[in-house]
């Protein structure tokens, strides 16, 4: 953290000053409650785990159980047979997904950062002109509006290339206005005396702001990887070369009863991804944090 | 538009104010320029094409015709189902908008009393249901309709129901459901938020509060902790009732649609019918979009008003 050397030592004073004003009972309570609640709430990911590994009569037991009786491989050797036979090597898949999702993610924070400090920082005329455009832009159904941007796309010779999944993914407004939000918080002086070092607005945000809102961009990160992660660019990428990996997936996954084994791993591969993004991204979100928050 | 305002300043070489602040921020507006470019092509003008489009006939496949304001008095005096998506999504908005809202409140503020690795991973389970995309598998084997449901199953053990429940086939259990699942859903972006909201917040701030006399958690949460995350907050709220307004995929899925007497019918699956389904009436379907979108914009005013009120 840029914010100053004091707030480090400060920390070292008091480790455990969150603790204060806590009851022995109220944690009890509250700990209860969150075991109970977090058993419902783990139910999906204990499926797809358990199905990874089901044997085939298990998978078409009915009633279905959510736990598996005897583990077996054999799925994920199905799997890995079927992704040789692929008519494109799974690499050019995964190197799909690495530019779409990782060039989606990447780009977007970065457009929608700069794009949000002026707003969060700077007294710039029609900022809340601006501002509250991007709010109302996340009211609007996304349905109806999926036929105009195909066309704007075409018009543009977008199709059937990355641009066309990236481009829109880099300015959408849940961005904006989570940075900006963020960045609000940030103190006015902070930023002045910097400008009086003779920092440029630029460097200002490279340099202090960005540092400062940490956790902001790292959990616009788990959102934006998710959203792209999950986006097969169906409609405007074409060409089998430009695929995602998701996509591939599901197209192997997808023979019928026979590959059923393989589709529960294909589920859990699926999950598994952006839910190891979301673990690194959000022990960071805390890991940065603990020590300060942004001070006045 | 950022080319826009800039022409604007060359050809009108003004004196005025405002003028000035353009050109003394001019760095600030070159670093909107790529963000507001986008969002104006990808985004802004989509929607309104799509209000355009609205006011018109249009099945996709000829010209639109402009029809002036047939598709909303038709949306408004005669289609029947309407009224039904209406009351639907309005009873989600006002039941699972702010129970979802405290739940990620709720659950962030506990989570973050916890530190390092634990928080990391209590976290996930927490957002698991957002994250894992089977939602529907899940509940689709609790509500099943056989005896093999574990609802039923468990009921028909205590005794309390002799013969299997068909839920989603049984108009009155429909929207009871769908609000549950719905609640379940709930800990999503609004969580993530708060969460690394409450991480931004100074830590000597709990200090001072504890010597100036707050004397517990709910007291340090209300004076302390919620006004230090307003920003947060008013993100969370905007983006929930973007959620509880457009309940859609999960009453497709487990209702059906349509459901048994459009019980389960949201004005997003309304429009969906119209704009993606066999129908392709897309000004129509723009119509029942423009309605929702007017119906978000005076409920997120409202809740900004309130939002204000915070830690008084």
């Amino acid at each position: 953290m840029k914010i100053g050397k004091g707030k480090l030592l400060a920390h070292f004073k008091h480790p455990k000053k969150h603790q204060l004003n806590r009851s022995k009972a109220g944690n009890a309570l509250l700990f209860t409650l969150m075991a109970i609640c977090g058993l419902f709430m783990v139910i999906p990911l204990v499926m797809i785990l358990n199905n990874a590994f089901k044997p085939f009569d298990e998978l078409f037991r009915y009633p279905p159980k959510i736990f598996v009786r005897n583990p077996t491989g054999k799925n994920f050797k199905d799997l890995i047979v079927l992704m040789s036979n692929s008519w494109i090597p799974f690499s050019r898949y995964i190197l799909n997904t690495i530019i779409i999702a990782g060039g989606g993610t990447i780009g977007h924070i970065l457009i929608a950062s700069m794009a949000a400090y002026p707003l969060a920082k700077l007294d710039i005329p029609g900022k809340k002109f601006l501002f509250s455009i991007v709010v109302l832009a996340l009211m609007f159904n996304g349905t109806v509006t999926s036929i105009p941007n195909y066309m704007i796309i075409s018009y543009l010779g977008l199709n059937n290339t990355y641009w066309a999944v990236i481009l829109p993914a880099f300015a959408s407004s849940l961005g904006l206005y989570l940075m900006k939000q963020f960045m609000e918080q940030i103190p006015d002086s902070l930023l002045e005396s910097a400008r009086l070092d003779g920092a440029g607005e630029m460097s200002i945000f490279l340099r202090i702001v960005m540092p400062n809102v940490k956790p902001a961009w790292l959990t616009l990160a788990i959102f934006q990887f998710q959203t792209m992660w999950g986006n097969t660019g169906s409609g405007f990428l074409r060409s089998e070369q430009l695929k995602p990996l998701q996509y591939a997936l599901y197209q192997v996954a997808s023979g019928g009863v026979a590959r059923q084994g393989a589709a529960a791993v294909v589920q859990l591969i699926i999950a598994a991804i952006p839910i190891t993004f979301f673990l690194i991204c959000q022990s960071q979100v805390i890991e940065t944090m603990t020590t300060s928050g942004i001070k006045e | 538009m950022q080319a826009l305002k800039k022409g604007m300043i060359i050809s009108m070489k003004a004196k005025h104010p405002i003028m000035k602040k353009i050109k003394k921020y001019k760095t600030g507006y070159l670093m909107m320029a790529p963000f507001f470019l986008l969002f104006f092509l990808f985004t802004v003008l989509p929607v309104v094409i799509s209000m355009g489009l609205s006011f018109t006939n249009f099945n996709m496949l000829e010209w639109p015709k402009f029809c002036g304001w047939d598709n909303y008095l038709k949306l408004f005096l005669d289609d029947d189902i309407f009224p039904i998506a209406l009351k639907n999504t309005l009873i989600f908005a006002v039941i699972t908008g702010p129970a979802s809202y405290l739940m990620c409140l709720f659950f962030a503020w506990i989570i973050n009393e916890f530190s390092g690795k634990l928080r990391a991973f209590l976290t996930l389970i927490f957002y698991a249901p957002s994250i894992s995309g089977n939602a529907y598998m899940v509940w689709s084997l609790i509500i099943s309709g056989d005896r093999y449901g574990y609802l039923n199953g468990i009921l028909l053990k205590l005794g309390l129901i002799n013969s299997p429940i068909l839920w989603m086939k049984t108009e009155k259990y429909i929207m009871p459901i769908l609000i549950v699942v719905q609640l379940w859903l709930s800990l999503g972006t609004g969580f993530l938020t708060f969460i690394a909201g409450l991480q931004t917040i100074d830590k000597s701030l709990y200090e001072a509060a504890a010597i100036d006399g707050v004397k517990n958690r709910w007291q340090e949460l209300w004076y302390v902790t919620l006004p230090s995350m307003k920003p947060q907050l008013m993100f969370g709220a905007v983006m929930q009732i973007t959620t509880s307004f457009a309940v859609a995929d999960i009453s497709i899925q487990l209702a059906g649609n349509p459901s048994v007497n459009y019980a389960g019918a949201t004005i997003v699956t309304h429009l969906m019918d119209y704009g993606s389904g066999i129908r392709y009436e897309m000004g129509y379907a723009s119509a029942i979009a423009t309605i929702l979108f007017l119906l978000m914009i005076g409920t997120n005013k409202l809740v900004q008003k309130m939002l204000g009120k915070v830690g008084d």
